[in-house]
């Protein structure tokens, strides 16, 4: 992590600490940070590998504010890095030592909810649960389910286009976000979306999802809302061989059934599970599989029939169909405790999120064997088996010297296999300062200038939330520069009719 | 198209040099593979063609990892007879728009992409933005690149696929898609009310989409001549569900009418008029309007006052429009906070009017500086639309 470098920290910005303190403090009078103990509370985020405390924090409650904020840090030249709650696990949301932090916890309240619309209009700092609880009266929930999301909040969530276990069936953050209220770099206001379904030119706020808070600082966001299904339930299966539970995700889905939750777990993990909460795992099974539906219950009914018939024609050694909500929640305890359960067996971990296409599970849980015997440390897998999510969990123990060296090459090794077999280097977590380095694995200089330069489009001066996402920062002007040809078409035999 | 000269790049290397020299030219492309969209256009502009027709075939399909590469110039036919092989679809139901135009059976797989086509499941499954996972493309600087990936789960690096989606070809020119599929409904039941007004269709539309019965498309027909109004329920999945959530819906809907099923072939006819317009298909100018479902009855009215005809589709959040060239549509809309777009029209009327819906100023900026960013000399067709 001591080999992340950062942009170039300006000195004279950092000497003029109590200044833009005072000149921030104009604009939101009760909501400015600049003690050194408190700006501590802001220095990492969910990675916590990473710290660097803010240069000052101003937290606005209001657009007009935030617009003020952006706008005097744009005439100032200063960097701005934007912040939900704080729970990216990709570092989107570390500090700069020259840099703003602008945190949007204090915009928490819910603006309007649409029955008619079945929409939620809300500020970015509601939480995404607070979502669900603001309208599951009426029996709608908000469908993304990060697993942080009783402290994660909505404007984080459209930063990272956060999903969630429930994302094969019901979507990602982008597919059920329909606008939003944002403030640009140089303080402008800008609304994409509405409550419409497609926009009237290009598709801004489809791009603007999901790009860890480099394109603006979202102020209002719009969600459509779904119907609370009426029933849920799950089946429990073990299977003694990896490779009969990822044929039998397959052949789930090759029937027509796109399950609520599909979730599996290596034998490392569901042993870490079983241990710590008592879920009624079979421990002799080398890959656990959580296959939740939900719907009518007569829908309900029929899917776990024919998924608990797949599953024995699959060889699969335990099949348990949840009973009642009770029996359903305990066979979820265990997945959901699974990272804190893991972190027993080691003082240390490290969650990776890469995506593969789900057919080469085998051969990558092979070859993450491999690579944990190479490096001397532990890892243990649970995996959206749905779409392809990898989440492994690198065991270390920080005290000891170069073991977090270890882990972070171990990880960076597995993420080089994801996108080598056909995947992804973050399926949920987000680039951030994580995975920046790795993103030419992924992509070419060229791809990364296609991507770059959407950059330039909203933020040309790169003062937002700068360092993260891209490997090298370019001078948008040197982006813009086009090489064209001159003389002759190069193929000449180009045919024309 | 005929009398002009169209150019064919074979290649995407002899694309990138095409697009490298129509920069260096300043000359303007109009980029095309089935052309079912060529209308779709203001006519009053100097393009040279580029028929992308070379870009064909599927390159990989495998139905459990519920994703498909595919040409651009794939017959949109094609993809979806071999989907249909293996019990899949898209499930953004996109349909050939050259029926438009009279103009049927060349709907490609990169045209419906690029001009978002989605039809009546768009409103529960998302549209064609959110089925594109990945692509290849030549951006109007003459340079080849790629974007997402080809699994149903990425966030690595911005979604420029939302981006391309919908953009008409105007940011760059796709050689290659990647398009997340899923399994088709097993089985299909249609439920109808008849006789209701705009309001009270929104309003029963909006109670369906609401409910535990999770309809898949909900849409409303207007009384015309004899005809009643119809708003109907399409409900999918396993036919014990359907069957049902039907029944359900039917006791929901009590409050607005006596709700009964449609027959499977009156159902095909229903859906297929909501998604291609139907009756208004003859109408002098077609516009498709997109807004607040809330505000789409008030809409209906003022439209009918004015001497146009509708059809509303996504519960309201869509109203095809058929109006003479006189009436000012693209006002009405805007009055009820929608927008709308120029399906099809006269020549006359297309040369003097925006095809698409002006933006609010800091949006229209925001939008010319990222068109910029990937077509700085404004070769993919930037004219298009004014």
């Amino acid at each position: 992590m001591m080999s992340l470098v950062m942009p170039p920290v300006r000195e004279d910005v950092i000497a003029r600490r109590l200044q833009i303190a005072e000149a921030l403090r104009r604009i939101v009078p009760d909501g400015v940070v600049c003690n050194e103990t408190e700006l501590k509370a802001y220095e990492s985020d969910g990675l916590t590998a990473y710290r660097q405390p803010p240069l000052v924090v101003v937290l606005p409650q209001t657009t007009e504010q935030v617009s003020q904020v952006m706008a005097w840090c744009h005439g100032e030249g200063l960097n701005v890095v934007p912040r939900g709650a704080g729970t990216s696990l990709s570092g989107g949301a570390l500090p700069l030592a020259d840099g703003v932090l602008l945190g949007l916890s204090r915009m928490n309240r819910i603006v309007e909810i649409d029955y008619l619309d079945r929409v939620a209009v809300v500020q970015p700092g509601v939480t995404n649960l607070g979502v669900t609880r603001a309208v599951e009266g009426e029996g709608f929930y908000y469908a993304p389910d990060p697993s942080s999301q009783i402290a994660c909040t909505i404007g984080g969530n459209i930063a990272e286009n956060s999903g969630g276990v429930h994302c094969l069936k019901y979507g990602l953050t982008t597919n059920n976000v329909l606008g939003v209220e944002m403030v640009l770099a140089d303080g402008e206001i800008v609304r994409l979306g509405g409550r419409g379904l497609d926009p009237a030119g290009l598709d801004l706020l489809g791009v603007v999802v999901g790009s860890e808070g480099l394109l603006g600082v979202v102020t209002e966001v719009t969600v459509r809302i779904l119907p609370t299904p009426e029933t849920a339930r799950a089946i429990l299966l073990g299977f003694p061989e990896t490779r009969r539970a990822g044929d039998c995700v397959a052949a789930i889905i090759a029937e027509g059934i796109i399950p609520a939750g599909m979730e599996m777990m290596d034998k490392p993990a569901t042993l870490a599970a079983e241990a710590f909460v008592h879920a009624g795992y079979p421990l002799d099974v080398e890959a656990l599989l959580i296959v939740e539906v939900d719907g009518p219950p007569i829908e309900c009914d029929i899917l776990l029939a024919r998924i608990a018939e797949i599953a024995a024609s699959h060889g699969a050694t335990t099949s348990r169909i949840s009973q009642d909500e009770e029996e359903r929640l305990r066979f979820w305890a265990g997945r959901k405790a699974a990272f804190p359960a893991v972190g027993r067996l080691a003082p240390d971990y490290y969650c990776m999120d890469g995506t593969i296409p789900r057919k080469r599970l085998s051969e990558v849980l092979d070859r993450m064997a491999g690579l944990s015997e190479h490096y001397g440390l532990g890892v243990a897998n649970v995996f959206h088996a749905g779409d392809g999510n990898l989440h492994p969990l690198i065991l270390y123990d920080a005290n000891q010297p170069g073991q977090l060296e270890k882990a972070e090459a171990f990880g960076a090794d597995i993420l080089r296999m994801c996108v080598e077999v056909g995947g992804v280097l973050t399926g949920e977590h987000g680039v951030g300062v994580e995975k920046r380095d790795l993103m030419p694995v992924m992509f070419d200089e060229v791809d990364l200038a296609h991507q770059q330069r959407i950059k330039c489009a909203f933020d040309p001066e790169l003062k937002l939330n700068p360092g993260k996402v891209f490997p090298q920062l370019h001078r948008c002007a040197e982006l813009g520069r086009m090489h064209i040809h001159h003389g002759a078409l190069p193929h000449p035999d180009l045919p024309r009719f | 198209m005929s009398g002009t000269l169209i150019l064919r790049p074979a290649t995407s290397a002899e694309l990138v040099d095409l697009v490298g020299q129509a920069a260096a030219d300043a000359s303007p492309l109009e980029l095309f593979a089935g052309c079912s969209k060529h209308s779709v256009a203001n006519p009053d502009r100097e393009v040279q063609p580029v028929d992308l027709g070379a870009f064909t075939g599927v390159v990989d399909y495998e139905p459990s990892e519920l994703v498909m590469t595919v040409r651009p110039a794939t017959p949109l036919a094609e993809v979806e007879a071999l989907l249909g092989q293996n019990g899949q679809m898209l499930a953004f139901e996109p349909w050939d728009a050259g029926m438009l135009w009279g103009n049927t059976g060349k709907s490609t797989i990169g045209g419906v992409i690029a001009a978002g086509i989605s039809g009546p499941r768009r409103l529960s499954a998302g549209g064609a933005r959110d089925h594109l996972l990945g692509f290849h493309a030549v951006s109007g600087r003459g340079e080849g690149f790629k974007a997402g990936g080809k699994v149903v789960k990425n966030v690595t690096g911005y979604d420029l696929s939302k981006l391309i989606a919908g953009s008409w070809g105007q940011l760059a020119i796709m050689t290659e898609l990647s398009l997340k599929v899923l399994p088709a409904p097993r089985s299909s039941m249609t439920v109808l009310v008849e006789r209701l007004s705009a309001e009270a269709a929104v309003r029963a539309m909006s109670a369906a989409m609401g409910s535990r019965m999770s309809p898949a498309a909900a849409a409303h027909v207007p009384a015309r001549g004899s005809d009643r109004s119809r708003t109907c329920f399409r409900i999918e999945g396993f036919a014990e569900s359907v069957a049902e959530r039907a029944r359900q819906l039917a006791v929901l809907l009590e409050g607005y009418g006596s709700a009964s099923e449609l027959d499977a072939e009156s159902s095909l006819s229903f859906w297929r008029d909501v998604r291609e317009a139907g009756t208004l298909q003859t109408a002098e100018a077609l516009w498709r309007a997109h807004l607040s479902p809330a505000a789409a009855a008030k809409l209906a009215y003022a439209l009918s006052d004015a001497g146009a005809e509708w059809i509303m589709d996504w519960a309201g959040a869509a109203l095809w429009i058929g109006a003479s060239s006189e009436t000012d549509v693209r006002s009405l809309v805007a009055a009820h906070g929608g927008h709308a777009m120029l399906m099809r029209a006269p020549e006359a009327l297309r040369s003097t009017t925006p095809i698409r819906h002006p933006e609010a100023p800091a949006v229209a900026a925001l939008s010319a500086r990222v068109r910029q960013a990937f077509d700085p000399a404004g070769v993919l067709d930037p004219r298009r639309f004014c």
